[in-house]
């Protein structure tokens, strides 16, 4: 039965992985990766759900896997300019009173906060729900855009 | 339902062979699996995957689950990875109580729901007990 109630326990926990994960990429980049080989942090799948994060010139993405949920389901809030929140709640759809043979999808409620790498535009965040899956365009705010400046020539 | 690693080998050129494989990894789809007494039911999460891309066969007594994902995030430069996008792929010997002429399937929102009918004969009957 644990995995009927795995997500909420351990919210705060991932979001600290996630931070010491960040922090390691950070130290990774500064000083590159050393002799010694720092392991990738243990993936915890504890909370839920897993999220996916890029970017391009314009947009972060964020991009998590949410089969079963509809867009009634779900609340996204972009708080700060600087963090995406994103909270639901996934109904058991079966019948009351059966036999069960395996439970291995989880159910409940979550929240996760995740950090965005710039500021976005709160005004500017689309969301889609296609199949299961959640993709959050958020448009960057014009001063963390790349900049590109002209090169005058004489 | 034991769950049976091994893909069912089939005949080349079989009409109902599956389609070639782009040699990716296949991810585990998540299952739920009840039983009622009028059947056993299959819950399947399979994020991602277009309804068309959806193929559950049922053969030789394996019920085989795929789903296909189209390739997205395929050039992005992520920030955060936690996860990776791929098809699914599962599959579940099935009792022969389930009557396999039955079997029904529907997707929507990402999850796959099997229902597997039993045969009159494994129903539970309930015995009428006569008094006096």
């Amino acid at each position: 039965m644990s995995i009927l109630t795995r997500w909420e326990p351990f919210c705060e926990l991932r979001h600290e992985m996630r931070q010491m994960r960040r922090f390691q990429r950070a130290m990774d980049r500064l000083f590159g990766r050393t002799g010694i080989d720092v392991p990738e942090w243990p993936a915890l799948t504890v909370s839920y759900p897993p999220v996916n994060l890029w970017e391009d010139d314009d947009f972060v993405y964020a991009e998590a896997e949410l089969p079963g949920l509809k867009m009634t389901d779900l609340e996204i809030t972009v708080m700060a300019d600087k963090q995406l929140t994103l909270r639901g709640k996934r109904e058991r759809a079966a019948p009351a009173k059966v036999e069960w043979h395996r439970q291995e999808r989880g159910f409940g409620s979550f929240e996760i906060t995740i950090e965005l790498p710039v500021s976005v535009d709160a005004g500017k965040v689309e969301a889609r729900l296609e199949n299961g899956v959640l993709t959050i365009k958020m448009a960057k705010s014009p001063a963390a855009k790349p900049r590109k400046i002209p090169v005058k020539a004489e | 339902m034991p769950e049976t690693n091994a893909i069912a080998t089939k005949a080349a050129g079989e009409a109902t062979a599956p389609e070639a494989t782009r040699g990716g990894i296949y991810y585990t789809p998540l299952v739920d699996i009840y039983e009622s007494a009028e059947e056993v039911a299959l819950q399947c999460d399979m994020p991602g995957v277009k309804p068309q891309d959806v193929d559950v066969r049922f053969e030789k007594g394996e019920l085989s689950l795929q789903g296909k994902v189209q390739p997205r995030q395929a050039l992005a430069e992520y920030v955060e990875q936690e996860y990776g996008v791929g098809d699914f792929y599962r599959s579940f010997a099935i009792s022969p109580e389930i009557d396999a002429a039955r079997i029904s399937a529907e997707y929507r929102d990402g999850v796959l729901t099997v229902h597997l009918p039993k045969q009159e004969r494994a129903k539970p009957k309930r015995i009428a007990v006569k008094t006096g």
